[in-house]
């Protein structure tokens, strides 16, 4: 089973919920850091390097031999990664977003392939338990997230849980990391911004059609709004996490929410049945 | 002539068009790289090269811009200037200083 992680706001609790849900799991798990602009699973999973791979993309190069500087690819390219000045169009790699549209207009077949690396792959597995890593990262400057985030989903094993931790958000990188997962977990916070934010996470993953349930995060603070929400519409609330200081402690040193929590271990163990039962 | 000049280059709403030697005005619309999500200088740097200019004046320029008008063998000059027809004022007089490079990051 393959289940997503997301919010719509950041710092709700998004890796707190993936690892915690990763580390209790009694099977084998594979654990994929999507959120590739601040990946910080590997902080509080501490598994062992095992190895790395870069993500590269298909930007174009130009045969000035054949080119005739017809100018047909720099009005195709929607990204402006190509511009024409009557001669043979300059490139713009870190634009281009690997469409093929180039190749596909230009009569003399001028355009050919080469790579950029935008992002890293780094593989890990985790002493003690059984949880494999996969850590997607992008490189700095690189604006192409989707590409790595698919990437590093492609190279995840097949073993009976698969959990992804999501960027935050509504766009592309969310899409693509969401996509394909058998449900999703929304985490939350009972605030006005968390509560925001959750509406716009529900109309992305209601659009994807995928299931999904709410977990609210230092649930017994802020206010009803997120518990009023999710009744109304009928959204099931699958977990509440109180706050607690001393699980903030843990966490800012690294360790996990069941290192704090252990009463919590259960709970998330039962998530996956729990998720199988609504699911059938 | 009396518009201000924009402090951008790339999502610049128009440009103006002078001919030093047949004192012509021209005005060619950009606004089509106002709300492009990416690469606005790229373009607006291609659309003043088709205007067939040999310079252009602007408050700042990034790189990207850059890269492309000195493709183009354009040469930019900074001014500081309120309005278009000062900035012409301040180039036909040599008071403008010619920039060899960008001035400002990507995305200022």
């Amino acid at each position: 089973m393959k289940i997503a992680v997301a919010s719509g706001k950041g710092g709700t609790g998004k890796t707190t919920v993936a690892v915690a849900l990763s580390v209790s799991s009694s099977g084998a798990v594979q654990y994929i850091d999507c959120d590739v602009e601040e990946p910080n699973g590997w902080i509080f999973l501490k598994p062992e390097l095992t190895c790395t791979e870069a993500v590269s993309v298909q930007v174009p190069a130009i045969d000035e031999e054949k080119c005739t500087s017809c100018g047909k690819c720099t009005r195709f390219c929607r990204f402006n990664a190509l511009v024409s000045l009557g001669t043979p169009p300059l490139v713009f790699p870190e634009l281009c977003h690997s469409c093929g549209g180039c190749e596909i207009v230009c009569p003399t077949a001028a355009i050919s392939w080469t790579r950029l690396t935008v992002g890293e792959l780094s593989f890990g597995e985790r002493h003690g338990s059984s949880v494999s890593v996969i850590q997607g990262k992008l490189n700095v400057g690189s604006v192409l997230a989707p590409p790595v985030i698919k990437a590093a989903k492609k190279a995840s094993a097949d073993l009976p849980l698969t959990v992804i931790d999501c960027p935050p958000g509504t766009s592309c990188p969310v899409i693509e990391a969401m996509s394909g997962a058998d449900y999703v977990l929304l985490v939350t916070e009972p605030t006005p911004f968390g509560l925001h934010d959750l509406k716009l996470a529900v109309e992305t993953v209601t659009e994807l059609e995928l299931p999904f349930s709410v977990v609210v995060n230092r649930s017994d603070e802020g206010d009803d709004g997120v518990e009023e929400y999710c009744g109304e519409l009928g959204i099931n609330i699958m977990l509440r996490i109180p706050h607690s200081r001393r699980v903030a402690e843990i966490c800012s040193r690294g360790g996990t929410l069941l290192a704090g929590m252990p009463e919590m271990e259960a709970l998330f163990r039962g998530l996956p049945s729990e998720i199988q039962g609504r699911l059938s | 002539m009396n518009s201000a000049l924009d402090s951008r280059f790339g999502r610049a709403a128009a440009f103006v068009v002078y001919d030093t030697e047949t004192d012509e005005v021209q005005a060619v619309d950009n606004r089509m790289n106002l709300n492009a999500a990416q690469g606005a200088g790229i373009q607006t740097a291609q659309n003043v090269a088709a205007t067939g200019a040999s310079a252009v004046i602007g408050a700042n320029f990034g790189p990207k811009a850059v890269q492309v008008l000195q493709a183009a063998g354009i040469k930019m000059y900074m001014c500081a200037a309120g309005t278009v027809g000062d900035a012409l004022k301040d180039f036909t007089e040599g008071k403008l200083e010619e920039a060899k490079g960008a001035n400002v990051r990507s995305h200022w």
